[in-house]
């Protein structure tokens, strides 16, 4: 009785284990299905915001435009319906403001009851018009022809290269200028970062002696504990200044001022995990190294760093994971500009960034929202691809042991 | 004859001791040996016959809180000293250790190590050392063909006279062998015994040995190591069949051990 | 040997001389970073901080009074995330590290904690107004913020335990079976309290990672300014880190308010601080107490 008691105690515990050791595989699972649930939807839709539509006269023979033909449109960069396959027709641009240049009040209507159908008088009569319509304007027997824009493709997206995902009237979501500055940035992060990180490593590992390394470490684990919006203020206050006067830039809010601030919240992954990389070099193999008259700098270099490389390159690729990742410090120091890069000394503009000052203007369920959802997908494949490299180097590492 | 025994002494060693930290584990140890021999350490573990090794190249300096007192004389001069470039006595005397420990490299990079991290460059000199070493060890023939491959993929007892080679390959005219075939089969041990025999031409070999047999096969002289302090030093021969000491003479029959 | 020995050798130490001296130099230069960081918060906060400046709320626009509901209110956060990722974390490394063998359920389950781990903060902070705030309808609110946080934490958790118990040497537990114990009570009586002062260790410092995250807060829970104190769990609470970046970056008046801004700089700072210490306490006195066993 007993014993069967015991046993069933046994085993319902084990199987609360098991839920519980389940739940991180669980977990990814859920964030890999909600992000992509949201994302995926941006991929069938319209780069025009619902409630509104794009619409030309009908004997317009445009089938179809993109979403950047239609920004340089309405910005007038495209003055004439040939530069986009049509008639050589110069475009007139049309929105509801502009309706009192074509009526008078009279016409309109006192509470504008006749709007609707004056608009599609106009967009029957002139046959150069492109107009960007509420639909709640569009009369009945509507006299346009509302124009289809090109559906949003993920090619599209991650090789566009405007990111103005709240413009009008058709949104610009190309992510390549926030593809390049998230690499830029956390790039250069781990490139100022590495010589230091790799250095203080073997500084622990080998060249201090024992009290040193004892005071260095807490001071390292302390560097990993400082939360990134305290870096994020330090680097607003100190280093963006710093960046702006050493330079002489208009402005210090840079890729720069991003990166070292990185580099300095990237330190700890790099030193901790390469100075165990390091220790785990068999005595026996240093040893040998000596004994054949190397001095401690030659075994270093020529075979304590060989032996460890795949540790020491596992702790530079997880930095870059880190850094690429990182949130709140880059978006208080890198200006945040969504263009190209062209230099590490302009504003930047990182995925994580654009996510976190973006989200909570974007209207839930809307393009905005879904682009943003989207481009967390992006980075989360990003770091996915990061953190399966990490596996595989300490997968062959063990391997080759 | 007569004159060789009135040389002074290749290696020597006057009143050592050695501690780490607070415990003593070398007492005034005093022993001396001549060009060309080979001396074997014996003595249970802990006896303190790898850390007198370990002194001859000042290996010891690698542990902290480690003191070491008395005089060592290699080639007549003072190890110790403070003028003494440890590096360079390092070349001069090399050393096999317990367990094979190639490098991450090649098997050629690993015997070119010692050359290239003393300065040599001479591609066509350092080829030619590698391959001399390797065929002292016995391994050319075994690996002339795959020198580019990791020394990894060799086995066991090849990696252990790659190790050798390795300290062959900078002319020491000391070899020190700390229990070099205990982690081998009795086949790769056969090998590396043959080996030191050969060896024992050209160099002054100090091998730690657990292995009776061993020591009784390969050595000149034995020294017995008991607890920190040399009990007996003589002719391999009187050891193993007349020593002067019980102790010795319990050890080396497999009373104790 | 061809080359001259005594130029080689000259050559060899002075470049391990000048190495070793550039690496010495490079260490303490991160040192000075951290000194650097540290010594400028805590001399521009020192003057910010007051009894008055912890325990009144906002005033002004944020550019006077206290910050009394962000401390609370990271107080409910982290609390909330220990409640839901303490226990459920050690379970799981628990089960990783006691109940699986080497083999594809371990690899996967260990695979599975790494990537959760490696996700940025950011995406957390996307799921948790996914899932918890529009999907299962909590709002921004305590219980979304806290679940988020959880999840993020959870992976440190369950290596810690993992780690922790993964010390503990396998003769205690072959041991403990040979008496005639169960797996259950062997772990429960013999590993789990060995291991247990490590666990609190790593626990500890996951509170700092916990009560300093802001990107899985901002969407979740934060709220810009409320000079109220929450009443359940389906508030929404001001978060110190929270507070910081909005005071320094988007405050009505950044200049004015840049005194609030170190002091709640510094706030964050002492926490992560005073975890550290007492971690770091913590760890020395068990590991006294192991050495007199």
């Amino acid at each position: 009785m007993k014993t069967g008691l015991q046993k069933f105690t046994e085993k319902f515990v084990e199987g609360l284990l098991f839920i519980s050791g389940s739940i991180t595989s669980l977990a990814v699972i859920l964030i890999v299905l909600f992000l992509f649930k949201e994302g995926w939807g941006l991929f069938n839709e319209t780069p025009v915001e619902k409630g509104s539509v794009i619409a030309l006269n009908k004997s317009n023979p445009v089938q179809q435009l993109s979403a950047a033909q239609v920004k340089n449109i309405f910005d007038r960069k495209i003055t004439n319906w040939s530069e986009v396959g049509g008639n050589n027709d110069s475009i007139l641009i049309f929105s509801v403001n502009d309706i009192t240049n074509f009526y008078s009040e009279a016409e309109l209507g006192d509470s504008l009851q006749f709007v609707p159908q004056r608009i599609s008088e106009l967009m029957g009569k002139k046959s150069g018009i492109i107009a960007f319509l509420p639909t709640e304007y569009l009369a009945k027997n509507f006299e346009g022809r509302i124009l289809p824009l090109k559906k949003i493709t993920l090619k599209g997206f991650l090789k566009g290269k405007e990111w103005f995902p709240t413009a009008q009237p058709a949104a610009q979501l190309g992510i390549l200028p926030l593809i390049l500055g998230t690499l830029w940035v956390s790039l250069f992060a781990i490139l100022i970062a590495l010589p230091f990180g790799l250095a203080t490593a073997i500084y622990i590992a080998e060249i201090a002696d024992n009290r040193v390394g004892k005071i260095l470490k807490p001071v390292i684990e302390l560097l990993a504990g400082i939360p990134s919006v305290v870096y994020g203020f330090f680097g607003l206050i100190v280093i963006v200044p710093l960046v702006q006067r050493t330079f002489n830039l208009p402005v210090g809010e840079t890729g720069l001022s991003g990166a070292l601030v990185l580099a300095i919240m990237a330190l700890p992954t790099i030193i901790t995990i390469s100075e165990d990389a390091i220790r785990n070099t068999p005595r026996a193999m240093k040893e040998a190294s000596l004994a054949l008259g190397a001095t401690h700098w030659q075994t270093i270099y020529k075979v304590i760093i060989p032996y460890s490389i795949s540790g020491i390159s596992a702790a530079t690729i997880l930095g870059i994971g880190r850094a690429m990742g990182e949130t709140m410090a880059v978006l208080m120091v890198t200006g945040n500009a969504a263009i190209i890069p062209h230099s590490i000394l302009e504003p930047m503009r990182t995925i994580p960034a654009t996510i976190a000052a973006e989200l909570g203007e974007s209207a839930h369920g809307g393009l905005h929202y879904k682009a943003l959802f989207a481009l967390g997908c992006v980075l989360f494949v990003m770091t996915l691809v990061i953190n399966l490299t990490v596996d595989l180097i300490s997968a062959r590492k063990k391997y080759s042991k | 004859m007569a004159k060789d025994y009135v040389k002074k002494p290749k290696v020597m060693a006057k009143e050592v001791n050695l501690y780490y930290g607070d415990f003593h584990a070398l007492k005034g140890i005093t022993l001396s040996m001549e060009e060309n021999h080979v001396v074997a350490l014996i003595g249970p573990s802990g006896c303190g016959k790898s850390t007198f090794l370990r002194c001859f190249n000042r290996m010891n300096d690698l542990i902290p809180n480690t003191k070491v007192t008395g005089l060592v004389m290699v080639d007549g001069k003072d190890i110790n000293d403070r003028g003494m470039n440890v590096d360079q006595l390092r070349k001069n005397i090399g050393m096999v250790f317990q367990k094979p420990n190639p490098f991450p490299k090649s098997i050629f990079e690993n015997v070119a190590y010692g050359l290239r991290v003393n300065g040599v460059s001479d591609a066509k000199f350092i080829a030619e050392r590698v391959e001399r070493s390797l065929v002292q060890s016995a391994l050319w023939e075994e690996v002339k063909d795959k020198l580019k491959k990791s020394a990894f993929e060799l086995s066991g007892g090849q990696q252990q006279r790659l190790c050798i080679a390795r300290a062959l390959a900078i002319e020491p005219s000391i070899v020190l062998m700390d229990e070099p075939a205990s982690a081998l089969d009795p086949i790769s041990t056969a090998k590396i015994e043959e080996l030191i025999y050969e060896l024992k031409s050209q160099y002054t070999i100090i091998i730690v040995t657990h292995n009776m047999q061993q020591a009784g096969r390969v050595s000149d002289k034995t020294a017995f190591f008991y607890m920190g302090e040399l009990i007996e030093y003589d002719d391999t021969k009187i050891i193993f069949t007349n020593p002067k000491n019980t102790r010795t003479q319990n050890y080396v029959t497999g009373r104790f051990g | 040997m061809n080359p001259d020995p005594a130029k080689i050798h000259r050559r060899k130490q002075l470049s391990q001389r000048l190495v070793f001296a550039l690496f010495t130099l490079m260490s303490a230069a991160i040192v000075l970073v951290l000194v650097v960081i540290l010594g400028f918060i805590v001399v521009r906060g020192l003057p910010a901080i007051n009894w008055g400046f912890l325990t009144k709320m906002p005033e002004n626009g944020m550019t006077e009074g206290g910050i009394f509901p962000a401390i609370v209110g990271t107080f409910c956060l982290v609390l909330g995330s220990m409640i839901f990722a303490f226990p459920i974390g050690i379970m799981s490394g628990i089960y990783v590290n006691e109940y699986t063998n080497d083999g594809p359920v371990k690899r996967f389950m260990k695979t599975m904690t790494n990537n959760l781990a490696g996700i940025p903060s950011i995406v957390f902070g996307l799921f948790g107004m996914a899932l918890f705030v529009n999907g299962l309808h909590f709002g921004d609110s305590i219980l979304a913020g806290s679940l988020t946080l959880g999840l993020l934490v959870l992976p440190v958790v369950i290596r810690t335990t993992e780690e922790s118990l993964k010390a503990i040497d396998n003769s205690f537990r072959i041991g403990s079976y040979a008496l005639g114990a169960t797996k259950l009570q062997t772990i429960r009586r013999v590993v789990l309290p060995m291991a247990l002062p490590n666990i609190i260790t790593g626990l500890i410092l996951s509170i700092g990672r916990i009560s300093g995250e802001t990107a899985p807060i901002l969407f979740t829970v934060a709220a810009y300014f409320l000079p109220k104190l929450p009443h359940s769990i389906f508030d929404q609470v001001m978060a110190l880190p929270y507070h910081l970046y909005v005071i320094s970056t988007s405050g009505t008046n950044i200049a004015s308010s840049r005194k609030m801004a170190y002091g709640t700089a510094l706030v964050l700072v002492l926490i992560v601080l005073a975890l550290n210490l007492l971690a770091n306490a913590l760890r020395r006195y068990f590991g006294k107490k192991v050495k007199m066993n």
